[in-house]
């Protein structure tokens, strides 16, 4: 089975290749693209059941046979990775049915989309790079998949070229190269300090390094991965960037980008640096980015830029998560992911029908949507309360998982983290009841356009927020996987054996069979 | 493995590159600001090298010989090989920046990276705010946006502004 794993990253490089071929045919591009994403996330399925049984393992260009399995570039799909995988696929798929729903209408079709051939080969990229960031077991494969998802980026942020896309595309994009050099200056220092990239080995080889080397490997990282993640001194870039772009762009970007950020964060701190070392660090940027992240929701009045501050906001969960260090709150954390990714996609992709639907993005100029539009009020009350965490829904779910794991380890720092996650809730329950009272309930200042929103708009949006009340009638499955994926995580062995085993090994574990 | 001695001169090559991509980095106009990413991007290829360590034999290995015989005194080709892939992305990614100052040109006539427009409004807010403060009369004849161009920076003005934001 382990020939499923790199599909996720070739199929839709070959789909963005056809695509860019089909250029100015957009009915045969929507075709390409759509069936690419629904068979990458079916590949991405059925890496999800076949994980269940330990990592899957491809090495690329099969160096094994000649000597040293870490020479060459190997991808790997554990729980996590299978996970992720499933999650950012699914959403990518809903945000691109949505994205040509928006494109069908005429007058729309220049104005927020941009060109919508270029569109479709781009979009297809990013979700290569985001692929592959996920299944990498190479940290410099890491930063190739990093590379390939934000050059993406960069030109679907800028798309059309408008005036207001340049200004926020040149802050977006001076940051996230400055990110990534400090990411191939981290790469530099730990291939100088363990003589491999291969995230298993260097995890063997880390414990061996000297210790300042070894923290100074880990603060690159975790600057380079923490501008990514948009954690709190360096999240600035993130509510100034993304309001300005089109709709499904800003709820993919807010949707998986970030993730990809936090993911990197749990994989490296699992499998580099078992010790910590920079976990109270990661503590209280954690508790930082939740509180300064909020009050500047508390502070908009745009519904765009509010949702980018509450990103930023409930990253600290996250991460906070992913400081604890234990294998409940790594579970909780990543549960907590599953529930942000598709709960903060949903939140865009309704403010993009709202502004279909009032022409306008500012909560002091809307109101009244709850008796005129319905369906879309519904579409964002369901998301929002979860977000906010209110009790039966997956919010409270990842929310009660965190705090619980944190009254485990019962340190003071803990604690203060556990009042920080409650003050956030509440905050971000008022943010929301703010958004809500002011554009669906409060009368309208003055009437609104009351576009035509098309039912294909709609449907998508629906379905995920359909797929984030699904995570709570799951919650039980999906919190035992990712229970598993956590103690796997945090005893590394599984990960490590399927990665390195004796050279002339099959690189297949056993078990899984020939596919 | 290998010696992990760094060459004193790349070391300095690579001080000075970052010190001088970090400088033009901080600056307004984009064009500078890629000529900084390229220089900070240079320096770090160069530490990839470093930390490949020493130079040596060109890295080819042929079949007939012992991989171990050939190893010996062989440069490391996965830095190499790296380098290579980050002087690829760099490459693109200054292509694209530079697009981004050309299409910024075009569209003001210059290539600063303007400020967030929500720090726009809150210099306004600021702005109505300081009135009150120091008592109705005080800044009588200035209407808000006047005002707010005055709390802003450079990239509006002509000449820089006395003292920056007051």
């Amino acid at each position: 089975m382990s020939w499923l794993v790199p599909l996720p990253v070739i199929l839709p490089l070959l789909g963005a290749g056809l695509t860019l071929a089909l250029f100015g045919r957009a009915r045969l591009q929507k075709f390409v693209a759509v069936t690419t994403l629904a068979a990458v996330l079916g590949v991405s399925v059925a890496l999800l059941l076949a994980v269940r049984d330990g990592p899957l393992v491809l090495e690329i260009g099969d160096w094994a046979g000649r000597g040293d399995p870490a020479v060459g570039i190997v991808v790997v799909a554990d729980r996590l990775s299978a996970l992720m995988l499933t999650v950012s696929s699914a959403v990518t798929l809903c945000v691109l049915l949505y994205s040509h729903a928006q494109g069908d209408d005429e007058e729309t079709t220049a104005k927020r989309i941009g060109p919508v051939s270029i569109f479709h080969p781009t979009y297809l990229i990013l979700t290569a790079g985001v692929a592959n960031a996920f299944v990498s077991g190479d940290l410099f494969n890491i930063y190739v998949g990093f590379e390939v998802l934000l050059a993406a980026s960069y030109v679907l942020l800028t798309l059309g070229g408008t005036a207001e896309r340049i200004r926020a595309g040149a802050v977006y994009v001076v940051v996230a190269v400055t990110s990534s050099l400090l990411f191939l200056i981290g790469i530099a220092v730990a291939y100088g300090a363990t003589g491999t990239l291969n995230l298993a080995q260097m995890g063997e080889r880390m414990a061996d390094v000297d210790p300042g080397v070894r923290l100074l490997i880990g603060m690159l990282l975790l600057v380079a991965f923490g501008i990514k993640a948009a954690i709190f001194p360096l999240a600035f870039w993130l509510p100034d960037s993304y309001p300005t772009a089109p709709a499904p762009v800003t709820a993919v970007f807010a949707g998986l980008l970030t993730k990809v950020g936090v993911y990197a964060i749990i994989r490296t701190r699992a499998l580099l640096f078992p010790a910590g070392g920079l976990d109270d660090v990661l503590m209280w940027m954690a508790l930082a980015t939740m509180i300064v992240g909020i009050l500047g929701a508390v502070a908009q009045d745009d519904i765009k830029r509010l949702l980018s501050f509450t990103l930023i906001s409930h990253i600290g969960f996250m991460v906070f998560g992913v400081a604890l260090a234990t294998s409940d709150a790594w579970s909780a954390a990543i549960y907590y992911v599953v529930h942000h990714i598709t709960v903060q996609t949903a939140l865009f992709l309704v403010a993009g029908l709202v502004e279909r639907y009032g022409g306008t993005t500012s909560l002091t100029r809307l109101g009244g949507m709850a008796k005129a539009a319905p369906v879309i009020a519904v579409l964002f009350f369901v998301p929002a309360i979860n977000l906010a965490g209110i009790p039966p829904l997956s919010g409270f779910v990842g929310k009660v998982g965190l705090l619980e794991a944190g009254a485990q380890v019962g340190t003071p720092v803990a604690y203060v983290l556990i009042g920080g996650s409650v003050v956030t809730s509440l905050l971000t329950l008022y943010a929301m009841v703010k958004a809500w009272n002011k554009a669906f309930w409060q009368p309208a200042p003055r009437p609104l356009p009351a576009r035509r929103v098309p039912l294909g708009m709609m449907w998508p949006a629906a379905a995920l927020v359909v797929a984030s009340l699904g995570l709570t009638v799951a919650a039980g499955p999906l919190y035992s996987y990712t229970t598993q994926t956590a103690i796997d995580l945090s005893e590394r062995d599984p990960y490590v054996d399927a990665v390195l085993p004796d050279p002339y090994r099959a690189a297949v574990p056993p078990g899984t069979g020939e596919p | 493995m290998n010696d992990l001695t760094p060459n004193l001169t790349l070391v300095v090559v690579i001080v000075a590159l970052t010190a001088g991509g970090v400088y033009l980095l901080l600056e307004r106009s984009l064009t500078r600001i890629v000529l900084g990413l390229i220089l900070i991007g240079n320096a770090a290829n160069l530490l990839l090298l470093v930390a490949g360590g020493a130079a040596g034999r060109p890295p080819i290995v042929t079949q007939d010989v012992s991989a171990d015989a050939m190893a010996e005194g062989m440069a490391d080709p996965l830095a190499q090989a790296m380098v290579l892939t980050a002087i690829v992305i760099t490459l693109g990614l200054t292509a694209f920046l530079l697009a981004m100052s050309y299409r910024s040109w075009q569209l003001h006539r210059h290539d600063e990276v303007a400020d967030d427009v929500e720090d726009r409004r809150i210099a306004r807010l600021a702005a109505r705010d300081r009135p009150s403060v120091r008592g109705a009369d005080t800044d009588e004849g200035m209407d808000l946006d006047s005002e707010a161009g005055e709390t802003r920076d450079e990239t509006d003005e002509p000449a820089p502004a006395p003292g920056g934001a007051p």
